[in-house]
């Protein structure tokens, strides 16, 4: 018997969830001695008030997408992969390599070629922890964990002693071609009449994260392999038993996760740095985690927790700007959103399942009294 | 490379060493009964900021040790919560403590100190100071002319602060308290099978508290050492990824106490090494990169992890929350 209907599953304990989370991060901006109402107006008018805000938020959005529906992919077949972090640097490095040693003629070849090359790095980084997974036994958690540090390394060591130009001081790859610029919101829009900011770093790999969120719904509820990931996700041994391989969907799924991990890159390597510089994911690997599990790891639920998260860091960007409170807060309330929305799932689940069986019951025992 | 420069290198390696070898037995107790912990890295950057700021007020770094670890014991009882009481994912409760730590430090130095996220630097009696031992020579030029002896006693022995010593004795007690006590026959079986446990009239969520208690014991004297020992104050995300590494070091021992020393002293030394790219470059005659020497703990533990040399196999019932039957 299902105990509550669906809508609570979906929306009303994710909402909750946020809702402590909000309360919770309310207090803590009232505990350093800032006014949170204050603050809250001015996340909402620096994310959303203007077309330039709206412009950074979808940029963050746009990052979100990718690792979120990463982890989602992952999640579906019960595993944890906290390596979007390291898969996304390792697309960035594929992203690189691609635009600066390749010619292309128009930014729409290079984009396509990007997206090649971005989500075949990132699967190669998730494809070996898999790998070890499946075969060898190892835990993916530990081995992706130890994969972000690897990649963190690799990277610094490729962009100090192998792609930084001679003579350069700073650790960054040159500033890739012109022709592997992608058009931004205000560029997409120009024909169309409709005015954008051209500052905005929002940029035609939106489109792609919309079309990824498409391909893995598509992926998970209408294939027979989506059908295979979510069966192996319920039950290692039922799957089995039906003839699937473990090896199979752990490596597959795992390397759709890497693939979407990987083609963050587009969006802040491609789309808006347009050359590789250190750390150039910013954490939005770890956010992956938060808005998957606030999505309920549906692409519906991962794009507008995208969206939110897009919010909080456009912002908390604003808000350090203009307040005492600085940036790490928007690391708080991530850690708060995974706490409720994940850890303590439970805390929320157990009283509202109670209170619908409750409210179910008396529905059912209300007509009998009346006879 | 000379006597002397080696036993500094060895010197770097213990006090490199002491904060992974704290947060790795503190990892130990947990998983070995049970509890995955993925956050010893924020219980550690929460404890070294607690035990900073705090040493900062108060002016005595004793205080200061106790609110760390007062502060890393609140975060074991937030993973208790969400993994014992709740039931909930364990591994995404431990990002959630790393985030919140790290979120939380850097808002708290702001509101307090208004130094960019850091705390004022810890001098006299607001931090650890060495500890000369009866006879050690202290200066660097004394020690220089002595022997050898003298040399390994005065610069390896003497002359570190009394977490080191403190943490090297952790060794031992932990051996003694997990496989010569009846407290540690239970918690080692409570994460092996805690059905068995339950079934003896034990209870599973007492012992399952009590090691994530003792485990946030343990990362609250790692972190306040990296702040008021090894180094003088808070700095932002300042465990750099130390308890990323003791659970690296933590796969690699096995799960053993013992091997958990060798395990540290191992990767301390790698992080030894890789400050002193001079002493590499004189002893092999080439360069070796930075970045690989950060690494090697990770790729040593992924490839232990793998099985290719001798097998890690983790606590049994590590990860998966108990529940009674009914």
């Amino acid at each position: 018997m299902q105990k509550m209907p669906q809508w609570a599953d979906v929306v009303l304990i994710p909402l909750i969830s946020l809702l402590l989370a909000a309360i919770l991060s309310g207090l803590v901006i009232l505990a350093i001695g800032e006014d949170p109402i204050n603050a809250l107006k001015i996340m909402v008018e620096g994310s959303m008030g203007s077309k330039y805000a709206w412009g950074y938020t979808l940029y963050y959005a746009t990052n979100f997408i990718f690792t979120g529906l990463a982890v989602a992919v992952a999640f579906h077949a019960r595993m944890f992969n906290i390596g979007g972090e390291g898969q996304a640097t390792l697309g960035g490095l594929g992203v690189a390599l691609c635009c600066l040693y390749l010619p292309w003629p128009h930014w729409s070849l290079a984009l396509l070629g990007a997206i090649i090359a971005s989500a075949a790095f990132g699967a190669l980084w998730a494809l070996i922890p898999a790998y070890l997974q499946a075969k060898r036994g190892s835990h993916i958690v530990i081995t992706t964990i130890m994969f972000n540090f690897i990649a963190a390394a690799l990277l610094n060591y490729m962009l100090v002693s192998v792609l930084k130009p001679a003579g350069s001081m700073e650790p960054a790859t040159p500033k890739f071609p012109d022709t592997t610029h992608l058009p931004n919101f205000s560029e997409m829009l120009a024909p169309l009449g409709i005015e954008f900011s051209r500052g905005a770093p929002a940029n035609v790999s939106f489109l792609v994260a919309l079309v990824a969120c498409v391909f893995v719904w598509a992926l998970i509820w209408r294939t027979r392999l989506g059908y295979e990931i979510r069966a192996f996700g319920h039950s290692e041994s039922a799957a089995k038993y039906a003839g699937i391989s473990p090896t199979k969907i752990i490596l597959v799924s795992m390397t759709i996760s890497g693939a979407l991990a990987g083609m963050m890159a587009l969006n802040n390597v491609m789309g808006e740095a347009e050359r590789l510089v250190l750390n150039a994911t910013e954490g939005a690997g770890f956010i992956g985690i938060a808005v998957a599990l606030m999505g309920r790891s549906h692409p519906f639920g991962i794009l507008l927790a995208a969206l939110l998260f897009g919010v909080l860091y456009q912002g908390g960007a604003i808000l350090s700007q203009d307040t005492t409170i600085p940036v790490q807060l928007v690391l708080v309330i991530q850690a708060l959103v995974i706490l409720f929305t994940g850890a303590l799932d439970n805390m929320v689940r157990v009283p509202l399942e109670k209170l619908f069986l409750a409210i179910n019951k008396g529905r059912k025992t209300a007509p009998k009294a009346a006879e | 490379m000379d006597f002397l420069t080696l036993l500094q290198l060895l010197d770097a390696t213990i006090r490199l060493a002491t904060p992974l070898l704290l947060a790795c037995l503190a990892g130990l107790f947990s998983e070995r009964a049970g509890i995955f912990d993925i956050g010893l890295e924020g219980k550690m950057l929460a404890a070294a900021f607690t035990a900073a700021a705090v040493a900062s007020l108060t002016g005595s770094v004793w205080v200061g040790f106790l609110a760390g670890i007062f502060a890393s014991l609140l975060l074991s009882a937030l993973h208790g919560l969400a993994s014992i009481t709740f039931r909930g994912n364990q591994l995404i409760s431990g990002v959630a403590i790393n985030f919140l730590a790290s979120g939380l430090t850097v808002l708290i130095a702001q509101s307090l100190f208004a130094q960019g996220g850091r705390t004022p630097s810890l001098s006299g009696d607001a931090r650890f100071n060495p500890i000369q031992w009866p006879g050690a020579l202290a200066r660097m030029r004394e020690i220089m002319q002595a022997g050898p002896f003298q040399q390994f006693y005065s610069e390896l022995i003497s002359g570190h602060t009394i977490i080191v010593y403190l943490a090297v004795l952790t060794v031992p007690a932990s051996w003694w308290l997990l496989y010569r006590t009846r407290f540690g026959l239970r918690l080692r079986a409570v994460g092996e099978n805690p059905a068995a446990v339950d079934t003896a009239g034990i209870s599973v969520v007492g012992l399952r508290f009590a090691a994530v208690g003792i485990c946030g014991v343990l990362c609250g004297i790692a972190g306040a050492y990296l702040s008021t020992g090894l180094q003088a104050g808070f700095v932002k995300d300042m465990t750099a990824g130390r308890g990323y590494i003791a659970l690296a070091a933590l796969i690699f021992a096995k799960w053993r106490p013992w091997y958990a020393l060798y395990a540290c002293l191992l990767f301390g030394f790698l992080q030894a090494i890789a400050l002193r790219g001079d002493v590499i470059e004189s002893v092999l005659g080439f360069r070796i990169q930075v970045q690989l020497l950060d690494v090697l703990p990770y790729i040593l533990t992924v490839i232990i992890l793998a099985g290719f040399v001798g097998k890690a196999i983790p606590p049994r019932a590590g990860g998966e929350p108990y529940v009674k039957e009914r």
